[in-house]
């Protein structure tokens, strides 16, 4: 090492601050004027777009207002009721829990097609457990979600460690959750006035408070609730903007510091607890615990998250926009029925407005471009 | 001035399947130098940085920081021992803010129990100290710490991503090609600050292609030939032929291992 020269910071001045390549020389007497934003020359449509950008839930915040004036004006009172509004807040209650679900997963650029499935099979075992071992009902809800969280974990696992597509692990974990939701419930159902009378702890998320004409359920509260919660950790915690870099770029992620493992498994844990949730809600709206119930949640969480504006390549959108989204349907599905529309024409709708969603938000993204 | 190296490996070996990418590497960084490391493309220079920063374990050898044997099994075991790594795809996430960016997996939380129990983000201070180290280093002027990484030019990119190196490496900078992307004055800039780091200390690892930029600024220059260390060059001994021959294996250096 003898011939090693170390440099200290002492004994060699600093190289930097002149240039010692021949041709930068030149640079001395270079302009200094640094590369700057075009921020006059924008036309309307550019600086909504930029807006667009920087805030993605807004598209779908817009189509929202704006579906309710045109119905509002086509069904005049009809529609505009406060009765009429909570309506459609109690039929999205169940979608929308279960899209706040979907939306972390989507976040991290995966899909969950088990939502649905773990839903049911959790109220199944919140109702099991009580009428089959009576297990107090607290107890039994307790039961029920430990059940959604471990379908969520399994999935994270499978994702996580094993390296299986997101959408082949829950697309056989809907198969396995729901055959066992059949098995386990020996297809039965647990009637209404059963729970109410032995267990109606149950039944909480059925529970209302009415404020004149306007019904609020306790799980239209819980969706809110858990939709303002999830936007505070998405956007103001740790955790929640490893989300949104875990589902961006999960090498960059990796290498920048973040347990990207850690992460997939976390949220799609959180998944499934939020999953459970939903199926406890479930058992309030509907009144009975019913494995059949709630067969296309899946489907309507994922278009609801993509009606919001979310990615489905991860890393982009707003869980505000998926409640929108979810809203926006409701909004269609009552609409087009008041008006007493052929209910195929809202399919056909929601149809239109999942490709167009996705047809903005490529528009958005040339931003970046 | 001690010489006992800081950052030591010896023998590291890695197979990918049937391709051997380090060949019983050796390593040596001493205190408040910077050493250069060249080689051929597949000479396996990215092998062992990687190696040495955590994001892949090698399957022989010892790599020792401050004498200490260390074995990290992920970068962030190495970020914590000190160690930052400004890789070639720069490790950003496009959607997120500069500032997201910056403390992506140290992030700060606010004092008392908003961050202790509701363990909300110091926003305020992760902006204000994003924006105090971009403007130390110069390199741009980014008009909003808000705006998305996705936004900005590849050489601003750069310039995040080598800005949060310096802002939290404590024991070993690792530049992997940090001037490739950028243009002239910001190269200038880049080199600047690596002349700057070092004066503050911190030791710096630079691999390179353009061999102006580590003539000017190495120590010492490793140079790295078919998976392993060939020899330890002093640039003012040596000229950039004779570095480029010998990494190219046009000529074989003249003592064995010159360290």
């Amino acid at each position: 090492m003898s011939e090693t020269t170390v440099a200290t910071p002492a004994s060699q001045p600093s190289q930097g601050s002149q240039p010692s390549q021949e041709f930068e020389k030149v640079l001395t007497g270079s302009a200094t004027q640094v590369a700057s934003f075009d921020t006059h020359d924008k036309t309307a449509i550019q600086k909504f777009q930029h807006f667009l950008h920087g805030s993605p839930s807004a598209v779908p915040l817009i189509v929202l207002v704006m579906s309710v004036a045109v119905f509002g004006i086509i069904l005049g009172g009809k529609f505009f009721s406060a009765f009429t509004m909570t309506l459609i807040l109690q039929q999205v209650a169940i979608v929308g829990i279960v899209g706040a679900a979907q939306t972390l997963v989507i976040l991290t650029a995966g899909i969950d097609l088990s939502v649905g499935a773990i839903m049911v099979l959790s109220s199944v075992v919140m109702g099991q457990f009580n009428f089959r071992y009576g297990l107090p009902p607290a107890v039994s809800v307790l039961c029920g979600l430990a059940c959604g969280a471990l379908c969520g974990y399994i999935n994270g696992l499978l994702v996580a460690r094993m390296k299986l597509p997101p959408f082949i692990v829950t697309l056989g974990m809907w198969q396995i959750i729901l055959a066992s939701n059949f098995l386990y419930s020996a297809n039965e159902t647990i009637r209404s006035q059963d729970l109410a009378r032995d267990a109606p702890l149950l039944q909480f998320f059925g529970n209302n408070i009415r404020l004149g004409g306007a019904v609020f359920t306790y799980g239209v509260i819980a969706m809110v609730l858990l939709v303002a919660l999830l936007w505070y950790v998405l956007n103001h915690t740790a955790w929640g903007r490893h989300v949104y870099a875990v589902g961006d770029d999960p090498d960059a992620a990796e290498l920048a510091g973040v347990n990207v493992k850690r992460m997939l498994v976390s949220v799609y844990t959180l998944s499934g607890l939020i999953c459970a949730l939903a199926g406890w809600a479930l058992i309030g709206r509907i009144g009975s615990v019913s494995p059949t119930a709630g067969q296309f949640a899946n489907i309507e969480s994922i278009t609801a998250v993509v009606i919001g504006g979310l990615s489905l390549f991860g890393g982009r959108g707003s869980i505000l926009g998926m409640i929108f989204g979810a809203l926006i349907v409701g909004v269609f599905s009552l609409g087009l029925r008041l008006i007493g529309t052929d209910p195929q024409w809202t399919y056909l709708l929601i149809g239109v407005l999942i490709i167009s969603a996705v047809a903005i938000d490529q528009w958005i993204r040339k931003v970046a471009g | 001035m001690a010489l006992e190296p800081i950052l030591t490996a010896r023998g590291l070996v890695k197979r990918y399947g049937r391709v051997t990418a380090l060949d019983n590497a050796d390593f040596d960084l001493y205190p408040g130098e910077i050493l250069a490391v060249i080689g051929d493309n597949g000479a396996g220079k990215s092998s062992m940085i990687k190696a040495i920063s955590g994001a892949i374990t090698p399957d022989e050898g010892e790599i020792r920081l401050e004498g200490q044997p260390i074995n990290f099994r992920s970068p962030i075991e190495a970020q914590k021992a000190g160690i930052e790594t400004v890789y070639q795809n720069l490790a950003l996430s496009p959607a997120l803010s500069i500032a997201d960016n910056m403390f992506l997996g140290r992030e700060l939380r606010k004092p008392g129990i908003m961050g202790s129990l509701f363990r909300t983000l110091d926003r305020g201070a992760m902006e204000k100290f994003a924006r105090d180290k971009l403007s130390e280093l110069g390199l741009m002027t980014i008009q909003n710490i808000n705006q998305a990484v996705e936004t900005l030019s590849g050489g601003q990119r750069q310039g995040v991503a080598v800005a949060r190196a310096a802002a939290f490496g404590s024991k070993v900078i690792i530049l992997d090609e940090p001037t490739a992307a950028l243009g002239v004055k910001e190269s200038r800039r880049v080199l600047e600050l690596i002349l700057d780091v070092r004066r503050r200390g911190i030791p710096i690892v630079l691999i390179s292609h353009n061999m102006p930029h580590v003539f000017e600024v190495a120590d010492r220059i490793h140079i790295h030939r078919l998976g392993r260390r060939l020899t330890v060059i002093n640039p003012k001994d040596y000229s950039m032929s004779d570095a480029v021959a010998f990494m190219t294996g046009a000529k074989l250096p003249a003592e064995a291992i010159a360290a």
